[in-house]
C-alpha cells in the first residue's frame, strides 16, 4: 500500500514556469490519491491559463495502455512545455521515459504504508521514500535505479556504462546524465547538496 | 599541516598512500612509512579499501602523526551513518589531524564481506557539505557544537580516464559546490586523456593532484582493465610491462611508466598522489626520475 501526497504549492510552481499538460493517476487499489488538493491545486493552473490539457485516469505505470493514451492528446502535450504527473514514482517514471526528451515532473511523493503491494511493471521501481528525487534526475529514479541509491550523482565506480555491483545493471546516474541532456536540463545537476531524511523512507518507518 | 596551505603558495605537492593492514601490527607499516615517504607531504590511509575490512584508517592517522608524518584521514560513506561519520570527523580533529579525503565508497558487494549491510547514509558530496557545517560550529542536525570547530583541508576524489567524463565532471562540480578545497584522482595511464580532462576541470579554480600506480606487471594492468572502474592501461604499455618479466617484477618497468606519465601530465596539475599498493619502497626512486 502506499500513499501519494501532492508536493508542498512552492515547489508545484518553481516547476512550473510555461504550459504544462497534467495527469492524475487515481492508481491501483494500492493507492490513496489526494483528489481533492490536486483539483484545487489544477482548478487554479486552469484560471491562470497555464494548463494545455488534463488526463485523469489510472494504471499509467502500464506502458502500453499509457501510450495509446497519451498519443490520443499528443497536441496538447506538444503544446505543453512540460508535463506534471501526479502519481507514484513508478508512474512518473513510465510518463518521462515515453515522452522524453519532453520534461516530464512529479507533482507528488510517495509514502509507504503497511499491507499488500500493488502490482508495478518490473522497469521501473519507487523505493517510496517520502521525498521524491525524480524531479532533480529527468525522471529516473535514483534511490532505485542506483545500487548505493546515492542523491548527489554519480560514484566513481561505473565501467562501460555498467554499475560496479552487478555488470548487468546500468550505470543509474549515467541513465540519468542522459536524461537531462536529452530534456535540455544538465542544469539539475547543480541543484543544491541532497540529503535525505530516512525518517520518511520505508525502511525506517516501517 | 593542511596541505591547502601549499597548493596556496603554489607548492606541487607529493602525496602517497598506505594501507592499514588486516590485523593490529602496524609498526612495519609505520617503518617503511617513515623509511620511503617522509621526504613527502601527506600520506593518505586507505579506510577499508575496496570494502575489506581492516584495522581503522583513524587509528592509523594517529600512529603516522605520532611518528612525524602528515596523514590525509580517508572517510568512506559505506560503513558509517552521519552520526558515526561526524563523531569521527570530531576525533580526528582533537587528534590534530588536519587533511581528509571524503569518498562514498565502493559497494560492500565488492570486500571480503558481501553480506554485510552497505549505509550509504551521506555521499561523498553530502559529507563535504557536512564537514562544512561542523566548520561552521553546527552539526548536519542543526546543533551547535561546544567549543570550538574542527578545520580540514578538505579533499575528494574525481576519475578523469572514466568512459562517463562528463558524468564525472558534474559530480566534481557538485564537490566544488559544496565546499571541496583540493582533488585527488583516480590512476592515470593517459596523459592525453587527462590533459582534456584537466582542461575543462580548471574552470573550479581547484587544485588537483594526479592519481599514479606504479604497474606491477602486464598481468596486474591487464587486471585493473578487466575490473577497475576508471583506469585504463594501453596496449603499448601492456607490451611494455610485458616484455622483460623480471624488470616488471623488479618494478624498473613500472616506475619508468609512472615517471612518464607524471612528467606528460605536470604542467596540467599541482600535485601528484602516489598509490604504491605495497610498492611504497619504489616512490623514491618514481620521484626522483620524474624529477620531482
Amino acid at each position: 500500500m502506499l500513499i501519494t501526497e501532492l508536493k508542498s504549492k512552492e515547489v508545484l510552481e518553481s516547476l512550473l514556469t510555461g504550459k504544462v499538460f497534467i495527469i492524475n493517476c487515481h492508481g491501483c487499489k494500492e493507492v490513496s490519491f489526494p483528489e481533492k488538493e490536486a483539483e484545487e491545486f489544477e482548478k487554479e493552473l486552469l484560471a491562470a491559463g497555464k494548463v494545455t490539457g488534463i488526463l485523469t485516469t489510472d494504471y499509467i505505470c502500464n506502458p502500453e495502455n499509457l501510450q495509446v493514451r497519451l498519443e490520443r492528446r499528443r497536441a496538447m502535450i506538444d503544446e505543453a512545455d512540460a508535463v506534471l504527473v501526479l502519481s507514484c514514482g513508478v508512474g512518473v517514471q513510465t510518463v518521462a521515459e515515453y515522452l522524453t526528451p519532453k520534461p516530464v515532473f512529479a507533482g507528488c511523493d510517495t509514502v509507504r504504508l503497511p499491507g499488500f503491494q500493488g502490482v508495478t511493471p518490473q522497469e521501473f521501481d519507487c523505493g517510496q521514500c517520502g521525498e521524491c528525487y525524480l524531479n532533480y534526475t529527468g525522471g529516473i529514479c535514483p534511490i532505485t535505479a542506483c545500487s548505493k541509491s546515492l542523491v548527489n550523482g554519480q560514484c566513481g565506480g561505473s565501467k562501460n556504462g555498467k554499475c560496479e555491483v552487478d555488470p548487468n545493471m546500468e550505470c543509474g546516474w549515467e541513465r540519468i546524465y542522459r536524461r537531462l541532456e536529452a530534456t535540455g536540463r544538465l542544469d539539475m545537476l547543480k541543484c543544491p547538496t541532497q540529503v535525505r531524511n530516512f525518517a520518511t523512507d520505508a525502511e525506517v518507518t516501517k | 599541516m593542511k596541505i591547502t596551505e601549499l597548493f596556496d603558495r603554489g607548492e606541487f605537492v607529493v602525496s602517497a598512500e598506505v594501507g592499514p593492514p588486516k590485523g593490529i601490527n602496524i609498526d612495519h607499516v609505520i617503518e617503511e612509512a617513515k623509511t620511503y615517504l617522509s621526504g613527502i607531504t601527506a600520506v593518505n590511509v586507505t579506510d577499508n579499501q575496496s570494502s575489506v575490512m581492516r584495522l581503522g584508517s583513524l587509528a592509523t592517522c594517529k600512529a603516522l602523526l605520532d611518528a612525524g608524518l602528515n596523514p590525509i584521514f580517508q572517510l568512506t560513506c559505506r560503513d558509517r551513518n552521519r552520526i558515526a561519520l561526524q563523531s569521527d570527523l570530531l576525533s580526528a580533529a582533537m587528534f590534530g589531524i588536519e587533511n581528509i579525503l571524503c569518498l562514498t565508497g565502493d559497494h560492500t558487494k565488492l570486500g571480503d564481506h558481501p553480506g554485510a549491510k552497505p549505509v550509504f547514509d551521506l555521499d561523498s558530496v553530502s559529507l563535504i557539505h557536512t564537514v562544512k557545517l561542523l566548520e561552521s560550529g553546527v552539526d548536519l542536525g542543526g546543533n551547535a557544537l561546544v567549543g570550538d570547530p574542527p578545520k580540514f583541508a578538505k579533499g575528494a576524489v574525481v576519475s578523469p580516464c572514466s568512459d562517463s567524463v562528463d558524468a564525472q565532471l558534474a559530480k566534481m562540480e557538485r564537490k566544488v559546490l559544496a565546499g571541496v578545497d583540493y582533488f585527488q584522482t583516480q590512476a592515470v595511464f593517459e596523459p592525453e586523456k587527462f590533459i582534456a580532462f584537466m582542461e575543462k576541470a580548471k574552470q573550479f579554480g581547484k587544485p588537483v593532484q594526479l592519481g599514479i600506480i606504479i604497474p606491477k606487471g602486464a598481468a596486474m594492468a591487464r587486471y585493473m582493465n578487466n575490473n577497475v572502474a576508471g583506469v585504463h592501461v594501453p596496449d603499448d604499455m601492456l607490451a611494455e610491462l610485458a616484455a622483460d618479466k623480471e624488470r616488471a617484477k623488479a618494478g624498473i618497468t613500472g616506475v619508468e611508466i609512472a615517471a612518464r606519465v607524471i612528467k606528460a601530465c605536470r604542467p596540467y596539475c599541482q600535485g601528484v598522489h602516489i598509490m604504491a599498493l605495497g610498492w611504497e619502497k619504489h616512490v623514491p626512486a618514481l620521484l626522483e626520475q620524474a624529477g620531482i
